[in-house]
């Protein structure tokens, strides 16, 4: 595997959206051409290599390549938007749409994540070591279906309207899970490790929610189905729940016991 | 003096296409001299351009889009999705826009006009929010623009034919047209709307419409001969009653009995079956009683396969949808007058009904013998979005085009239609007439190339002995010269000038001053007459066409 | 002079009826509510702004216009605010301006009614006219609204009280239910009152949805008890026409546009059963109208981004706080709104840092805050054009005096003039 290193030096107040960083960009460019791609700062467009120190080496196909960012990319929008192989290692935080509608490949942020990330990815893997913003994994606005594929992994919290429309694929949180976790789910697993926030699972149709942590209120439209031992490779008991019937809903919702 | 240069053009060489004259495939050359076809001009002060090889015939005509107004900004509004990943940037010269079903104001006026249109007849301007019609109007460029007036359901309507007073009808639908400045009268589902206020269905010419004891039969009869009276430049233009249901077929035989109109969307009304497990075409039964009553028009309202929004007036129908697909749905009722829904939707081959659907409009084509009387349209964005037409232009032109997507589609369009067995495919003349000089006549509006016309034409790239659908698709995608009063608005498919087109409404006049009547009646709506009326001044190139 | 039929713009209600006489310096306003009335007195306000200033000095309008153009025209990331009581002309003049320069355009539902229209989008919204209600509703319920304070004339004028073409009896064939954690005005003239816990309306709504498809729920849900959400969930099934309204509330409490979602598809159930429309209650003058004229140019309502050259929408994303806070906006211009009076005050400390354009009628904060300011024209009064009603609803704003300075003729027009500038 190759690797392309960026640093990002004075990253503008406005912020930027740099869409090109993705190892399907970058794969057969040389470093010239890779600092010659463009990013976007309000209405200007810019040149990458304005904004990030380059170096290493891209391979020749997507798959082959690893691109590690070193520094704070709050500001940095769309991170890996679409990417479908190869990898993406961010050593700081990372900013919104990081790996939204992204097919394959894998992004890993050692610090934290804006919202957006994952919305409606069909594949791949996204691990984020500290917390995540809102709608990750999360259908964009109107639309009837989230995330289809692919596996999310937040090691920290999580924010409002995780996995929202998630038609397929699989998120565990390691921390809690803001307000409406799971929110009209159609399929796929969200595992949330600590406690699940106010009305998780609001909506769903089908799929399952496991919380391992406490859930403060359960919504009146889900009704209690007894106690199950074991869940998705997850021993121990747990309560199982049906919902939402507010939507006339099967998802299964299991809280550890 | 410059602008008026750019008004003269002469087409050298071009193969014309202008059934109006019965001129049909005939090599002329076109001298446009300030805007209008004219028999010579000085070549000199003017720009001369080579059509060899290229067909020319007066700019498309759609007579029923639902393009603008309230229920097409409602589907914007209801779906952000279609119009993410649909987005088109701004240039030095044309604005931005967006969405794929249900683009925006300018984006539309883009999208007609480099597939050679340039008049778009927006069928369903419910009266008491006209003005929001016509704010899109203005706001939709390289279109000429006319609305027609929903009234199938409007409560005064009702019930001056409850009270069987005829002329009082008359003189109320004239009040309402001139006062929303719009052309025509559009019925939907008369009758159907207001009874779906109370919870309550229509399914039938015969049911008795809840509160009034008034038949949907009375209602249609009543507006067909307000429309005589008026002497309107277009029939009643109805959605029928029973639309979308399985049998409704004999509903739509059964309305063509009642005098001239245009029947929209055929497609949607000439279902068989009882259910939707027997469904069925009966395109060729309809299509047969077309044939035998010269007073009758359809436009095919033809399915192309893909996710579209639905948009209608029927509220109930949209309603019913909803429920069947599990899909948001907006709703806009309307005081008095009438009703609205959105719903999306997306037609699928695998689909035993949707593949029946597809192949309806096409019999209705080309079971319909006079391409006069059967105009091309997708109900936009109802059946598909109206950048399909050259699409389906080519499917009526060639029958292996079609066949290949008979062959990808559930079998039911195989067993249950006839499209399979009909081998009819349509001449370059009659996609000319069906596109162009059919509903252009129909809406008594100019389409035609004749000395002193307008110059609003279009030139594509195909030679009119072309007969593979591929290349007829692409050609009639993207015009290689679109004009509008003399002004090249298109080049190859690209619009290379924005300009403002005109909005035509009727002034009618009566017999009877129902004017006291009218501010009785006015009781009932939530805002006054005098800003019910919509000034004149509003309409940005208002043309009002005396019907005197 | 006396001006019958006047629109007026102070609330989304737009009462149409409005009577208006000019009498030396003095202004007569009939039929208007207490809020309308002050309005029209805005032609006599003393803190009238009749000439342009740049940096706080008066300056000529060329100058004004030609300071405003260079500082949007230098911006890589411009807001361009439009507030909503201003005619729909002005909006587009707004959104164009946003269009050319690649920036944001927005309006008042990025602060309040957002979430409805959010709530559009995931659910769609079963809706009618105002005048449906009153011509055939027995039911109608106020969801977190109080219109009583927000809309002064709206039970007399459309809701509850006035005389249906089906409803002859007024207030007497209807049943008025309010939904308030508190005992709102309103709520003291209800039929039944229910007092949800504040933030859990989203669980009542729930609660009634699963009772509408056949569920039993056990106890109490939202400190409503059993009984009552039954007899709501009864009324709600049974009317013949029902109209629920919803208010700022219901946008602003936990949960925020879910709420609307959730009610939205909690109409739709009740089509079921019977019919039933669900109507926001628009806060500001020509809300709707700047949510018509934004989604008819880009495909969306609010909070729309131009900096790639094409409209983008995703609120939190796009929108005015969320870009101020973040820092992502570097000059504004802020059409009639007094923004910087309604923003956190860790937002108003960032817009002190960037160069500011308004177009203003009267002494604001906002104008403090401007290095350019243009003098407003009163839209309704002073200026013609378009309103919405918040029923979508389109209706005449009508001018009947002239403005006090001849430079521009509308907001319309300034905004005109200030693209011409920007063209060139």
């Amino acid at each position: 595997m190759k690797e392309i290193r960026l640093k990002p030096k004075a990253i503008p107040g406005i912020g930027m959206e740099a869409e090109n960083i993705s190892p399907d960009m970058f794969a057969e460019k040389s470093l010239k051409e890779i600092r010659a791609l463009d990013v976007f700062v309000g209405n200007k467009k810019k040149k990458l290599g304005e904004y990030f120190t380059v170096g290493g080496e891209a391979s020749e196909k997507p798959e082959d390549l690893r691109i590690v960012i070193r520094g704070d990319a709050s500001k940095v929008k769309r991170i890996g938007e679409r990417m479908s192989a190869g990898e993406v290692i961010i050593e700081g935080d990372a900013g919104m749409h990081l790996g939204s509608r992204m097919s394959g490949g894998e992004i890993r942020v050692s610090g934290s994540v804006g919202s957006w990330a994952g919305m409606e990815m069909s594949g791949g893997r996204i691990t984020i070591e500290g917390d995540a913003g809102n709608f990750f994994g999360a259908a964009y606005r109107g639309r009837g279906c989230g995330m289809t594929e692919g596996e999310i992994e937040i090691k920290g919290n999580a924010g409002h309207n995780l996995g929202g429309n998630m038609g397929a694929g699989r998120i565990t949180v390691g921390g809690d899970s803001g307000e409406f976790a799971g929110v009209g789910m159609k399929g796929g697993v969200l595992i949330i490790s600590g406690n699940a926030g106010l009305r998780v699972g609001a909506g769903m149709i089908d799929g399952i929610i496991i919380v391992e942590g406490g859930i403060k209120e359960m919504l009146p439209s889900f009704k209690e189905r007894g106690r199950v031992d074991g869940v998705k490779g997850l021993s121990g008991a747990f309560i199982g729940y049906e919902g939402d019937l507010a939507e006339c809903g099967r998802g299964r919702l299991y809280v550890r016991d | 003096m410059q602008y008026i240069m750019m008004k003269n053009v002469v087409l050298r060489n071009g193969i014309v296409y202008d059934p109006l004259n019965n001129v049909n495939g005939e090599r002329k050359d076109l001298f446009i001299h300030e805007g209008r076809l004219v028999e010579k001009m000085d070549e000199r002060k003017a720009k001369v351009i080579d059509l060899k090889g290229k067909v020319v015939m007066p700019s498309g005509v759609d007579i029923h889009s639902h393009f603008a107004g309230g229920k097409v900004n409602m589907g914007r509004l209801l779906r952000p999705e279609d119009s993410m990943g649909h987005e088109v940037s701004k240039t030095g010269l044309l604005r931005s826009g967006s969405g794929f079903s249900l683009p925006t104001t300018h984006l539309t006026g883009y999208l007609y006009a480099r597939m050679g249109y340039t008049l778009a007849n927006e069928p369903a301007v419910p009266p008491m929010k006209s003005r929001h019609t016509h704010e899109e109007f203005n706001e939709t460029p390289m279109l000429d623009k006319s609305g027609l007036l929903l009234l199938g359901n409007n409560h005064q309507v009702i019930e001056y034919v409850a009270e069987e007073d005829q002329e009082s009808l008359n003189s109320w639908i004239s009040y309402m047209l001139n006062a929303t400045k719009t052309y025509g009268v559009k019925a939907v589902n008369p009758g159907g709307v207001f009874a779906w206020g109370w919870n309550k269905y229509i399914n039938s010419l015969d049911d008795e419409v809840p509160c009034y004891n008034v038949t949907p039969k009375e209602i249609i009869s009543g507006l067909i001969q307000g429309c005589a009276t008026l002497r309107l430049p277009h029939p009643l233009h109805i959605h029928l009653n029973n639309l979308g249901n399985p049998g409704n077929y004999e509903t739509t035989l059964e309305s063509m009995r009642m005098g001239p109109m245009h029947i929209t969307h055929a497609q949607f009304s000439s279902y068989g079956g009882d259910s939707w497990k027997d469904f069925c075409s009966e395109a060729e039964k309809v299509a047969k009683e077309v044939n035998r009553r010269a007073e009758i028009t359809v436009d095919m309202g033809q399915v192309v396969f893909g996710e579209t929004t639905t948009i209608t007036a029927d509220a109930p129908f949209e309603y019913h949808l909803s429920q069947l697909t599990g899909m948001k749905w907006s709703n806009a009722d309307v005081e008095n007058e009438s009703g609205g829904g959105v719903t999306p939707y997306t037609y699928r081959k695998s689909s035993g009904v949707n593949a029946v659907q597809w192949a309806i409009g096409l019999e209705l084509a080309l079971h319909v013998k006079d391409p006069w009387r059967v105009y091309l349209t997708t109900d936009h964005p109802n059946a598909a979005p109206f950048i399909y037409y050259p699409r389906i232009i080519a499917w009526l032109m060639d029958k292996r085009y079609r066949d290949k997507v008979l062959g990808e589609c559930h079998r039911w369009a195989l067993e249950r239609t006839t499209l399979p067995s009909l081998d009819r495919e349509l001449s370059l003349e009659e996609i000319v007439v069906m596109t162009r000089a059919g509903p252009a006549k129909r809406l008594d509006l100019r389409a035609s190339l004749s000395i002193g016309d307008e110059a609003n034409l279009a030139v594509y790239d195909i030679s009119p002995e072309e007969t593979e659908g591929e290349k007829i698709e692409e050609a009639f995608s993207s015009a290689a010269y679109t004009i509008k009063n003399g002004d090249i608005v298109v080049k190859d498919g690209r619009v290379v000038r924005e300009i403002n087109g005109r909005t035509f409404w009727v002034k009618t006049r009566t017999e009877k001053d129902i004017k006291e009547d009218i501010l009785e009646r006015f009781r009932y709506y939530t805002i006054e007459p005098e800003n019910y009326i919509v000034e004149s001044a509003y309409i940005r190139n208002g043309v009002e066409l005396d019907t005197k | 002079m006396k001006h019958r039929n006047v629109v007026c713009c102070v609330c989304g209600a737009v009462c149409d009826d409005i009577e208006v006489g000019l009498v030396g310096g003095e202004i007569k306003v009939k039929n208007a509510c207490a809020l309308g009335r002050a309005r029209f007195q805005e032609l006599t306000n003393e803190d009238r702004i009749k000439e342009p200033l740049v940096g706080g000095v008066h300056v000529d309008w060329d100058q004004a216009l030609d300071k405003a153009a260079k500082i949007l025209k230098n911006a890589e990331h411009p807001l361009i605010f439009i507030g909503s009581v201003t005619s729909t002309e002005t909006m587009r003049q707004g959104i164009r301006i946003a269009e050319y320069l690649g920036g944001v355009v927005d309006s008042h539902p990025t602060l309040c009614e957002g979430p409805m229209i959010m709530g559009i989008q995931e659910a769609g919204m079963p809706s009618s006219t105002l005048g449906e209600v009153r011509n055939r509703a027995d039911l109608v319920v106020f969801w977190g609204a109080n219109p009583l304070q927000s809309h002064l004339r709206h039970l007399s004028r459309y809701s509850l009280f006035p005389e249906g073409r089906f409803r002859k009896g007024g207030r007497r064939d209807r049943k008025l239910v309010v939904v308030d954690p508190r005992k709102t005005k309103t709520a003291e003239i209800a039929d039944l009152h229910v007092q949800v816990d504040p933030n859990k309306d989203y669980e009542l709504m729930s609660a009634v949805m699963a009772i509408l498809k056949g569920n039993d729920v056990g106890g109490d849900v939202a400190g409503v008890g059993r009984e009552t959400i039954y007899e709501l969930a009864d009324l709600m099934k049974n009317c013949e026409f029902g109209a629920v309204f919803i208010g700022l509330g219901l946008a602003s409490s936990l949960g925020k546009y879910r709420n609307l979602e959730r009610l939205m598809k909690l109409v739709r159930d009740l089509n079921r059963f019977t019919r039933f429309v669900i109507i926001p209650n628009l806060g500001h003058g020509n809300v709707s109208g700047f949510i018509q004229a934004m989604t008819s140019a880009s495909g969306y309502p609010f909070g729309v981004d131009y900096s790639r050259g094409y409209p983008r929408y995703n609120p939190g994303e796009y929108t005015t706080v969320d870009l101020l806070r973040r820092g992502e906006v570097d000059a504004m211009l802020i059409v009639a709104a007094d923004l910087v009076a309604h923003m956190p005050r860790d937002v108003v400390r960032f817009m002190k840092g960037i160069p500011i354009v308004s177009v203003n009628v009267s002494q604001c904060p906002t104008a403090l805050f401007s290095d350019v300011v243009l003098p407003g024209v009163v839209a309704g009064m002073e200026s013609s054009g378009t309103i919405y009603r918040l029923d979508n609803v389109p209706l005449p704003l009508k001018k009947f005096v002239e403005p006090p300075f001849s430079f521009t003729e509308s907001d319309e027009d300034t905004l005109r003039q200030l693209f011409d500038r920007l063209r060139c």
